[in-house]
């Protein structure tokens, strides 16, 4: 038996935390949002999600496997990945177009761009957004849940007219149309407070966010239930607390979170208010995601003991 | 908050292990012989002033201190001098080293008589007489530090961040005494007025202990400090104790210092050695190591001649325990310890734990690609980004290693061991900082 000893360089002992268990607490804090789709909408919602995150698992592994790369799957991130791209999906999306929501998540915005780590935006939020684009009726096509009622049975909360008359309860529980994670923003929450208290993720991103979201409905002076129910409304929360916080694309100091929520805020209420489309969650943390290297760049903390290079005096 | 948004950094939790913290320090016989190196502190090594053949005692000069910067060594046992050759050192490095055979007597040198101290300088001159180095683990010469101007805090550093190690909890426990008198004398000849005891959260009995003997000191008071690695480095404790920070730059253009803040650092075991000294005019001759780790077999505080070497401490401390196969031992805490690639190196001043890590426990897990959250960041004492200057060093991007501030890093070991894709990151650090250094000075800069 060899009896040398063990030469490295310190330190010799690391956290408990890697990066598999960080990854599973996120597909712990999403078994919330999991367990309302399949109660507000039914079992599909369930065959939905597993087949997605099947996808995205397999696409990892076949394309590692052909590029002769070391096998990534233990890492949990591709599930994560399929479980957001699923609970981004309304309840009717045929199966096959999930499969090819995973192909693009995971192939071309993941692994083509050096896999985990390396993606300059959220793999989820790519795919979601390619199939919007491409299959526009499929991924609108909204089932509503039995329960709802008033105006909510035949429309999403935000294509609703009036907001301000829609029941607020109605709207923290779910009990509407939209896609399978974003309804239930009780569900959202559990899964912010999971995250948060396990340290995953620094509150600062989804507060900035939201907050922003929030201040600015109230601004426009349609009052407290209105800017109330925009919040809840859509994919804010889910996006706030699931997709904003994204490590890879998003800022690394407590400087640069604020300031990535706060303006993915107001990008998200400028496409709400201002646009034609009425939900502008995706799009706007795609923004954010592609500024952040110049966030990053922005808001460097500032070391201990860090002096000013004194400016040179400008010569006459 | 607003300081936060400055600096969200806050350093590690590391876990504590300080089970022998409440373990009285056992005292080693003196072992057959002691290797005694004549570089043990930062500066110039010692010169011999001994030969093959010659008789010694406890307390005997046998390395006269090659220059200001530099430290005397005395003989920790008496017997004869066996050697006067280089000797390899555990960090890989050789260096001049004395052998001595020790004769079990333990005879205390006659020479050896409390020094006469009336001003600053006999004062400077006692404490360079007691071959004092800085003990926490730096090994800077104690009289160079002492003989800076313009100071009006003394920081006592009784952190001790580091797992495992446990001598400086004992040193104010079984010690407070002499912690006390070398905290006055230092207050007195050097003319500093306030003094801050900076102790970990995790040593309520130190806290209570000391609360109570400065009581009633002018100027002197306790500081519980926060249970976060590494509160014990120099500047983090500094901040932390004082609400200063140490400058990056000096106003001579050189690294900063404790000294540009107005503070000296000194370990609690410096102090109290110092303390010991005036009052027995016996020289740093052993020194409290804490055994410990899974692979130890009786975990324990042991007081050792200085050159004691680490095999004789294992065999003294019960070996190996059963069942366990020696897979690291590290001179040092699990931090900042150093990997010794054998045991048959000796104790130096500023040694202050052996660890002994089972194979199991010493194979660190496979680093795993980067996922960007920023841990290493938020983990930084010193407010570095070092996922960014990794990518600066991977590009070799001098002037950006130069921007992200990568000389302040102290590798402390934080990043690594917050990291969850258990990327070595301080050994990165630690080689963009040399890369950076060595760009500095091929540029012909400071």
């Amino acid at each position: 038996m060899d009896e040398r000893l063990i030469v490295t360089a310190s330190p010799h002992i690391t956290a408990a935390a890697t990066t598999r268990k960080m990854m599973g607490t996120v597909v712990l804090a999403l078994m919330p949002c999991v367990l309302a789709s399949a109660i507000i909408f039914g079992m599909r919602a369930l065959v939905l999600e597993i087949v997605t995150t099947a996808a995205c698992v397999l696409f990892e592994y076949l394309y590692t496997r052909l590029m002769k790369k070391p096998n990534p799957v233990g890492d949990l991130s591709a599930v994560v990945t399929g479980l957001i791209l699923a609970l981004n999906f309304p309840v009717s999306l045929p199966l096959w177009i999930g499969v090819v929501g995973a192909f693009v998540a995971i192939v071309i915005t993941k692994q083509l761009f050096g896999g985990l780590g390396m993606n300059f935006a959220n793999p989820a939020l790519v795919g979601r957004i390619v199939l919007f684009t491409g299959f526009a009726a499929r991924m609108t096509s909204w089932v509503y849940p039995d329960s709802a009622v008033g105006q909510l049975s035949s429309a999403t909360p935000l294509q609703v007219s009036d907001l301000s008359q829609v029941d607020l309860i109605d709207l923290f529980m779910g009990n509407h149309g939209g896609v399978l994670g974003e309804t239930c923003v009780l569900a959202c929450l559990i899964g912010f407070v999971i995250l948060v208290a396990t340290k995953v993720i620094s509150p600062a991103i989804p507060v900035a966010y939201v907050g922003t979201v929030f201040v600015c409905f109230l601004l426009t002076g349609n009052g407290l239930h209105f800017a109330l129910a925009e919040i809840m409304a859509g994919g804010l929360m889910f996006g706030a607390v699931f997709m904003a916080t994204d490590y890879v694309t998003s800022p690394f100091t407590l400087k640069g979170k604020i300031v990535y929520g706060v303006f993915i805020g107001i990008v998200t209420f400028a496409i709400r208010y201002f646009g034609s489309m009425a939900e502008g969650v995706s799009y706007s943390i795609l923004l954010g995601n592609l500024v952040t290297p110049y966030i990053n760049d922005l808001t460097h903390q500032t070391p201990l003991g860090y002096v000013k290079p004194a400016k040179k005096a400008k010569e006459g | 908050m607003f300081k936060k948004l400055k600096r969200s950094a806050e350093g590690a939790s590391v876990p504590h292990e300080k089970a022998t913290a409440g373990m009285a320090t056992v005292v080693m016989p003196a072992p057959a012989k002691v290797v005694l190196p004549m570089s043990q502190h930062i500066g110039a090594p010692a010169v011999p002033v001994v030969k093959k053949g010659d008789t010694v005692m406890v307390g005997t000069l046998i390395g006269q201190a090659g220059g200001f910067v530099s430290a005397n060594i005395y003989s920790s046992v008496s017997g004869t001098v066996s050697a006067v050759a280089p000797v390899a050192m555990a960090n890989g490095s050789s260096c001049n080293a004395i052998t001595i055979e020790s004769d079990g007597q333990q005879t205390v040198d006659p020479a050896c008589v409390p020094p006469v101290v009336t001003d600053k300088d006999s004062f400077l001159k006692a404490v360079q007489n007691c071959g004092l180095v800085g003990l926490g683990g730096a090994g800077f010469p104690a009289h160079v530090k002492l003989s800076a101007k313009g100071i009006d805090y003394l920081v006592i550093n009784g952190a001790e961040c580091e797992p495992f190690l446990t001598p400086d909890t004992r040193e104010f426990l079984e010690c407070s005494d002499t912690i006390i008198s070398g905290i006055e004398a230092v207050m007195k000849y050097c003319e500093i007025p306030n003094c801050v005891i900076g102790i970990e959260r995790n040593k309520p009995e130190c806290i209570d202990l000391m609360s109570g003997l400065v009581a009633g000191m002018k100027g002197v008071s306790v500081k519980p400090l926060p249970m976060r690695y590494p509160q014990g480095a120099e500047k983090t404790l500094i901040e932390s104790c004082t609400g200063r920070e140490v400058p990056k730059v000096g106003p001579t253009g050189k690294p900063g210092l404790p000294a540009d803040a107005g503070c000296i650092v000194m370990n609690v075991t410096s102090v109290s050695t110092l303390g010991k000294f005036l009052k027995t005019g016996v020289p740093l001759v052993t020194k409290r190591l804490t055994v410990d780790g899974d692979a130890a077999a009786k975990p324990m505080n042991v007081e050792v001649p200085i050159g004691t070497l680490f095999t004789d401490i294992i065999e003294f401390c019960g070996g190996i325990k059963e069942g366990k196969t020696l897979g690291k031992a590290i001179s040092g805490g699990p931090m900042m310890g150093l990997a010794m690639f054998g045991t048959d190196f000796p104790v130096l001043k500023q040694n202050n734990g052996l660890i002994l890590l089972s194979r199991e426990a010493a194979n660190l897990p496979e680093p795993s690609a980067c996922i960007r959250c920023g841990r290493c960041i938020n983990g930084c004492p010193m407010g570095l980004e070092p996922v960014n200057i990794a990518n600066a060093y991977t590009a070799k991007n001098m002037d950006e290693l130069g921007k992200l501030n990568v000389d302040l890093c102290v590798a402390c070991g934080s990043c690594s061991f917050v990291c969850p894709a258990k990327r070595p990151v301080t050994q990165t650090m630690r080689l963009a900082k040399d890369a950076y250094m060595g760009y500095l000075r091929s540029q012909g800069g400071k």
